[in-house]
């Protein structure tokens, strides 16, 4: 079980959460010009990283509201979570290497 | 046109929790109506209160009671308000006409949702028996309300006092589960 913390409603059980993969996709302004393999790119593959990853979730069960959150893929430790638009908190190397949050 | 409307609720006819230490009552036919709108807005903020009487709660996991209304914070951009049975409808109007022009949303969602009011001296361990969040008085105290889920019904709870009573919003098609749930969980306490 993870503990997630919603910007708005703080720490809360992993199951009151969905999460929607990798966050800050941003879709190409110009899809017309894309070549398949290009458009292909940005529908399907993903970063897919052993280490921190950055992911959209959304508090479903409390306030609906969707966020980002960064967490460890291979450690699953969540370093923090911030709203849409707000930069990503920094992970200190330490932190990385303590394992800890 | 039917000119005569019987009301009728998912919980008619349910059996009630059995003992004396957890108390289980519907609030029939409560008004209810979701508010949207930006809180940043303070144009929105005062028609609102003008017609609420009580400013919106902004703090996350607050509610306010005054008058006639009962105001809780949902999200960042939505509130819940309960009234009377049929208050709604002068609600709904009195807001629509106060937030003319500005970017708002009021919906009557009266018949979307039941409510029903636990309380007695177990209803927080009945509540436990269900739902991650955290009743403890440190985490959860009266003058809050939270979106949760209460086995697997999608719920939002909001503490009343320290008896301690609680008023538990649900979907209407998810009504006589969350009763029969809570009815079942209170048995072990009497």
């Amino acid at each position: 079980m993870l503990l997630i913390e919603c910007p708005w409603c703080g720490e809360r059980d992993q199951t009151e959460f969905t999460c929607h993969g990798e966050a800050h996709i941003v879709r190409p302004k110009n899809p017309d010009e894309l070549t398949d393999e290009q458009w292909g790119d940005y529908v399907f593959f993903r970063s897919n990283p052993k280490g921190l990853h950055k992911e959209r979730w959304v508090h479903d069960h409390g306030c609906r509201r969707w966020f980002n959150v960064v967490r460890h893929t291979h450690t699953d430790i969540v370093y923090g979570s911030y709203k849409p638009g707000e930069p990503a908190p920094e992970v200190s190397e330490e932190a990385l290497k303590g394992g800890k949050k | 046109m039917a000119n005569h409307i019987v009301k009728v609720s998912p919980l008619d006819g349910l059996a009630k929790p059995a003992g004396s230490n957890v108390s289980l009552e519907e609030r029939r036919f409560l008004g209810k109506v979701t508010l949207r709108g930006n809180p940043e807005n303070k144009d929105f903020l005062s028609k609102v209160k003008d017609v609420l009487g009580v400013d919106l709660p902004l703090t996350p996991l607050t509610y306010v009671a005054g008058g006639a209304y009962t105001v809780h914070w949902v999200g960042p951009d939505e509130w819940m308000i309960h009234t009377q049975e049929d208050g709604e409808h002068a609600l709904v109007l009195a807001l629509r006409e106060a937030l003319e022009g500005i970017h708002s949303q009021v919906v009557d969602v009266s018949d979307y949702y039941v409510v029903m009011r636990l309380s007695g001296p177990a209803a927080r361990e009945v509540l436990a028996k269900g739902s991650p969040l955290d009743f403890h008085p440190r985490a959860f105290r009266a003058g809050m309300v939270s979106g949760t889920r209460y086995a697997n019904a999608t719920i939002q709870i909001s503490q009343l006092d320290d008896q301690p009573s609680y008023d538990v919003q649900v979907r209407w098609s998810f009504a006589e589960y969350l009763w029969n749930y809570f009815v079942e969980a209170a048995r072990e306490f009497g």
